[in-house]
């Protein structure tokens, strides 16, 4: 998708934690990001990799070592949280225990010096946005998880600010919740304009909400694009394996033309992969094709590569084939299971594993 | 059957527990049943009265001591929880620094120094300054209760403090609020229980202290503790059981309260 205007840009962020000894933390490496007005943007990665120092980064919970944050072109780093037309839902959401929910979603227009009768429109706006009108006067401590999420985002939204930051926001809640709550932060989204970003862990939480995302890993932004491109087109080795399953084929570069370089497998045979752009490579490469993206045929020179069907794997919705290729390596297959039935091949047939080039991605490494 | 090992099923716990009460509540039982008693003496019944409330609640000392006992309690406790509070804060609400255990001991000193040592070593500073200024007045007492009371009010706020989730001040600060804000709209609130557990507290050993008192009064400042331990060297009447019951009845009152007060999560 096409980025508007600019909202939030890291300039070379670097945060390093200094412990007692002399091992030190380095957080997030010289971390350059765009973020576009009214974007949904997800910074998805495992534990540890450094999403969620560089959203405290933008919140002003902790400042950076090094590097710039603009928001809308002028640098907030030095800014403390007060100070700052950001706002955050927390992971666990931070409810003030002695107010109602009304009090709550006022509080930061109230710290804002906002006039009474405008914080009490305002709360009566936001309530009915999150449709829990008639819960304003209920303690935090009598609502369940999902309402309390509600409130979380209601106060955060409250105040109009620039940028909401999400920190892991649904992962307290049970598996249908979350789905309805996906659903809903996406409408708030919408509704709201507001620049969204977004932190988890949870890969598929990040293809359905996203418009654009970004794959951390060890400190540094390692891919950024929309959902289908991420998953389509992945980089490199970190994001192919992150996201979804994947099979990684490995090869050396024979030659390369308009985008498409043609791979001798280490298994013998030979097939054509796309490449990312401006990508030149050579020597030895990996190639990610994804389950989904091949299909199962018989055992022909048609075939792109050919082994033996080892395994029938059936999950409902689709059926995983694991086929041992000959000439070493293993790829796995998934297909839709559709009305007509199975594809009609037993375990210990000979099969062959169909795939173009625009399937078949060369991986940055 | 296998069964989970359980302390109270051993033989000899149930006689060793009723002798360990037996031990600790029995002389309490005999002070508050003899303060009843119609008679002249603590170790013989003959009759119920409450003769010895009364003598005890019109007795001039008793009236005075009781009042300045009070009084010292109210005004250390007070002092003491402000000193706490602003102590509390500034060691829960830092990131750990080398020396900060060594804070903690300096602040709790007065429970680490035998009492008897605080005391003489005050006797002996008070008196210069008495000898220097010519004052002789109640400041020496207030002075010397705020100082001991400060780790016991410091106790019960810091845990408070310790407890209460860091992420509320960060949404009030995300929420536009200034650190006075934050601190006057959603930490001091949460703080509040914390505060006036540490009071009780504080005002409850202020009000018990015989030593440091004892050392540091001046004539004629006897509080309720120093006055009865003062009546015991004369003439000893079921008048002091009556005093004893009733502090005994004011102190358990502070204490039940300060720990239901405690008991409520943060």
């Amino acid at each position: 998708m096409a980025i508007g205007k600019t909202a939030i840009e890291a300039v070379g962020v670097t945060k390093i934690f200094q412990s007692s000894g002399q091992d030190s933390l380095k957080a997030l490496d010289n971390v350059s990001v765009t973020i576009g007005e009214n974007e949904f943007f997800t910074l998805l990665g495992p534990s540890g990799c450094g999403k969620t120092t560089l959203l405290r980064l933008i919140a002003g919970f902790d400042f950076p070592t090094d590097g710039q944050i603009l928001l809308h072109g002028q640098d907030i780093a030095p800014l403390p949280p007060f100070q700052r037309p950001v706002n955050t839902v927390f992971q666990n959401y931070a409810l003030f225990p002695h107010m109602t929910v009304g009090q709550n979603i006022g509080f930061g227009l109230e710290m804002q010096g906002k006039p009474k009768a405008q914080v009490e429109a305002r709360v009566a706006e936001m309530l009915r946005l999150v449709q829990m009108e008639e819960l304003k006067n209920r303690r935090t401590s009598q609502i369940s998880g999902g309402q309390q999420q509600r409130v979380a985002l209601a106060r955060a939204l409250a105040p109009e600010p620039k940028v909401l930051l999400l920190d892991e926001p649904l992962s307290a809640l049970d598996y249908k919740l979350r789905k309805e709550m996906q659903i809903e932060l996406k409408r708030l989204q919408n509704e709201t304009g507001i620049t969204f970003i977004f932190v988890t862990h949870d890969q598929e939480e990040a293809l359905t909400m996203s418009d654009r995302i970004a794959v951390m890993s060890k400190g540094k932004i390692l891919q950024v694009g929309s959902p289908r491109d991420i998953y389509d087109r992945p980089a490199v080795r970190f994001v192919a394996n992150f996201i979804g399953e994947t099979n990684f084929l490995e090869g050396k570069v024979v030659s390369t033309a308009k985008g498409q370089a043609k791979i001798a497998l280490d298994s013998g045979a030979t097939i054509s992969a796309g490449l990312g752009e401006g990508a030149k490579p050579s020597g030895k490469v990996t190639v990610v094709v994804r389950p989904e993206h091949a299909s199962l045929v018989a055992a022909s020179g048609k075939a792109t590569l050919s082994g033996k069907l080892e395994n029938i794997v059936y999950f409902g919705t689709d059926t995983h084939y694991h086929v041992k290729l000959n000439g070493g390596g293993e790829f796995t297959i998934r297909h839709q299971n559709v009305h007509a039935g199975a594809l009609g091949f037993e375990k210990g047939d000979k099969v062959g594993v169909l795939f173009g080039a625009e399937a078949a991605r060369v991986l940055r490494d | 059957m296998a069964r989970t090992f359980s302390v109270r099923t051993q033989p000899g716990f149930t006689f060793i527990a009723m002798f360990c009460f037996f031990l600790l509540y029995l002389p309490i039982v005999t002070l508050v049943v003899y303060a009843f008693n119609s008679g002249q003496s603590v170790a013989i019944w003959e009759g119920f009265s409450f003769r010895w409330f009364e003598s005890a609640w019109h007795n001039r000392a008793v009236q005075e001591a009781s009042l300045r006992s009070i009084f010292l309690a109210a005004f250390a406790a007070t002092l003491s929880t402000l000193v706490a509070t602003m102590a509390a804060l500034a060691t829960t609400r830092t990131a750990p620094y080398p020396g900060l255990t060594f804070k903690y001991a300096f602040i709790n000193q007065p429970l680490m120094v035998p009492e008897i040592v605080t005391a003489v070593a005050l006797l002996i500073v008070f008196s210069r300054i008495k000898v220097w200024t010519g004052y002789s007045g109640i400041a020496y007492l207030l002075a010397a209760h705020t100082a001991f009371c400060i780790p016991f009010a410091y106790l019960p706020i810091r845990a408070r403090l310790e407890n209460m989730d860091l992420t509320l001040e960060r949404a009030a600060a995300d929420l536009y609020a200034t650190p006075w804000n934050a601190f006057k709209r959603v930490t001091l609130p949460l703080l509040w229980p914390g505060i006036i557990a540490g009071f009780m507290l504080a005002f409850v050993i202020s009000l018990d202290d015989v030593v440091i008192t004892e050392f540091v009064k001046s004539g004629g400042q006897e509080t309720l503790p120093t006055y009865m331990l003062g009546q015991l060297r004369r003439v000893v009447t079921p008048e002091i059981n009556a005093i004893a019951t009733v502090f005994l009845l004011i102190s358990v009152a502070f204490v039940t309260t300060f720990f239901i007060i405690n008991r409520r999560k943060p």
